[in-house]
């Protein structure tokens, strides 16, 4: 039989994220190149769109399925996956690189005596082996990296690789395996949403503040940006250690890294620990009004100017291109 | 209760890489090293932990003879025992999870406390590698934490929220920010941490399974345009948005 390639899925509240069809994608990639089969993987309980993955063209699906499993459990997921890595000799296993898969992922590499490749930012086929690439030292530099395991777990960054439809020809196969027993010493018993909207790990544009701000009721204005952009709101550690903003919003070194397709930063200077968590942005925006400001040297656009007059005029724009 | 916390050695944040000779390695010229800054959330939930069930705090950190300043941090915030592993060649995460979870075996603790990630290769997975080796309950991006007997309720950071979780002893918390402020060394501490055992020790040899093949720095974004210097600037930036970049 030859190996097998599994892509973990991640579901929340019964459906899957986003993340698990770029987890797909890869997977196809890494499969035809070397021809071998791609295998999905979910746990969960109803997992209602699970036949989404056939769009992606991946046509078998096991489920491990058990009312337990509804919500994570990093011991019953580790137990379910590292057995279906053995059972089906996954030489790959990929999952995205999330708080589940950061979790997940080295849990089952160590079960499975391999190594693992954390937050995965490119991948070349060209050669005999696969040569991983991901950022270190926060982005200001990139390793290029190889497996000596047997069994390879790898997560890649959310929004890199994007998920495309494809077709494998053959008809979706959902295997439901029912867990008996599921080992439950670790699990989750309640989710806390935090109030504000869309996650910056998440969003596809991102409005940033930081100490131009001025006070976090001005805040006020890169939320109405945001809002008509169907975007996140971001914001420096300057703000979020003046205690405008969360910490969960915080971008760069010590918060969140991302990678939206459109960042916007609003009175932030650019610092190097900030530079770190989003020039991976395909578009960047700096508005500030120095021109000095390192945020410039890394923007695409930039208005040197006063973010005050700038930011109300920026959103009433955008307001009549998108009506 | 016996606790153990790991530190790591890492170059400061503000620091400007620069890709070594052999292009594997950054160049360590002129680096100024500090503790992991998620490590200092890690060591200040340890001293909590010992403060409210009394007991020890080893703290242990594998790499070179450099990581004793690491150590010194933390025996000077107020853990009371150093460990250097030493290694003679850079491990991978999964040696460095081997090397510590031999260690740690010695000492059965109840709780063994990391940082969520280390700042050099962000790799965010020594704590529950080390977790699976020892068979030990992991919960990792923790900003909240309750140990009642042998059990653990914890609040981990989530992609829009927080997922609360329950465990049990023993168990490897890796921290979060948030989950505590830590607090500074006091002069008597510093003076104290003087005093304070370093016991140093080999590691064992272990293969890596990731290998690097050469370290590069990223491509230079193209320099930017600036598309005006007032709020005239406007429409031409979001044309450009809408037809450039086309994200609406
Ligand atoms: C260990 C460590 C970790 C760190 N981690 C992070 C991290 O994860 N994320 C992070 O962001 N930082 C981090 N930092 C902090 C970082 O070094 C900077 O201090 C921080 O990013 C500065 O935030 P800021 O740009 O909002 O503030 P400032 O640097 O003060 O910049 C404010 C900017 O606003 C502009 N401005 C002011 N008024 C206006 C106006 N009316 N209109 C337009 N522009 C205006 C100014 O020109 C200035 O450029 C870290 C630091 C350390 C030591
Ligand atoms: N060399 C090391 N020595 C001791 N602890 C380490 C070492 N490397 C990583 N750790 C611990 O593991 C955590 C996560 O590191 P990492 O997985 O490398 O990002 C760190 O915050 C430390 O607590």
């Amino acid at each position: 039989m030859s190996r097998t390639i599994l892509a973990i899925l991640e579901q929340r509240e019964n459906k899957l994220k986003k993340i698990s069809f770029e987890v797909l994608s890869f997977s196809k990639r890494l499969a035809e190149k070397y021809n071998q089969d791609v295998i999905a993987v979910a746990a969960g309980n109803e997992i209602e769109n699970l036949s989404m993955v056939e769009k992606y063209g991946v046509s078998k699906v096991i489920h491990f399925k058990n009312e337990a499993l509804a919500n994570y459990s990093s011991s019953a997921y580790t137990d379910v996956i590292s057995e279906a890595a053995k059972e089906f000799d996954a030489e790959y296993l990929i999952f995205g690189d999330t708080a589940f898969g950061k979790d997940l992922a080295p849990r089952v590499a160590a079960r499975l005596n391999s190594g693992c490749v954390i937050d995965c930012t490119n991948v070349n086929l060209d050669g005999d082996t696969a040569v991983f690439t991901r950022p270190v030292y926060a982005g200001k530099a990139l390793v290029d990296v190889k497996f000596n395991s047997d069994k390879k777990v790898v997560t890649i960054r959310p929004n890199i690789f994007k998920a495309h439809s494809s077709d494998d020809g053959a008809a979706l196969n959902i295997e439901t395996r029912n867990v008996s027993n599921p080992n439950l010493k670790t699990r989750v018993i309640d989710i806390k949403k935090s109030e504000g909207k869309l996650d910056v790990a998440e969003a596809d544009i991102i409005v940033s503040g930081g100490r131009g701000l001025k006070a976090p009721e001005n805040f006020n204005l890169v939320e109405n940006l945001a809002d008509v952009l169907g975007g996140a709101v971001g914001a420096s550690r300057a703000a979020v250690d003046a205690g405008w903003r969360p910490h969960r919003d915080q971008v760069g070194q010590t918060g969140k890294t991302v990678s939206p397709t459109l960042y916007i930063a609003c009175g932030i200077s650019g610092a190097i620990q900030h530079l770190a968590g989003m020039s991976s942005s395909k578009y960047i925006v700096a508005i500030n009004k120095d021109k000095d400001a390192p945020i410039f040297g890394v923007a695409d656009y930039g208005i040197v100017g006063d973010l005050f007059e700038i930011l109300p005029a920026l959103t009433e724009e955008v307001k009549k291109i998108k009506a | 209760m016996k606790i153990v916390v790991c530190v790591s050695h890492v170059p400061d944040t503000a620091t400007k890489v620069k890709i070594g000779a052999d292009e594997k390695f950054i160049d360590p010229a002129g680096v100024v090293y500090i503790i992991n800054p998620y490590d200092e959330f890690a060591v200040e939930e340890a001293l909590k932990t010992k403060e409210k069930f009394g007991g020890e705090v080893i703290t242990i950190s594998v790499g070179g003879d450099n990581n004793k300043e690491t150590i010194r941090k933390a025996l000077a915030m107020g853990t009371d025992k150093g460990v250097l592993l030493k290694t003679d060649k850079p491990l991978d995460s999964f040696g460095i999870a081997k090397a510590l979870s031999d260690e740690i075996k010695n000492y059965q603790p109840d709780i063994v406390f990391m940082g969520k990630q280390s700042v050099d290769y962000d790799d965010a997975i020594v704590g529950q590698l080390t977790s699976e080796m020892l068979g030990f309950s992991c919960i990792s991006n923790v900003v909240d934490l309750k140990i009642d007997g042998q059990k653990i309720t914890a609040e981990r950071e989530i992609e829009g929220g927080k997922e609360v979780v329950e465990s049990e002893l023993p168990i490897i918390i890796t921290a979060q920010k948030g989950l505590n402020e830590p607090r500074y060394a006091s002069l008597k501490g510093i003076m104290a941490a003087k005093k304070k055992e370093i016991e140093e020790k080999k590691t064992g040899e272990y293969s890596n399974l990731i290998e690097v093949i050469s370290m590069k720095k990223p491509q230079a974004k193209q320099p930017g345009r600036i598309v005006g210097t007032d709020v005239s600037a406007v429409p031409e930036l979001v044309k450009l948005l809408h037809e450039e970049a086309k994200i609406f």
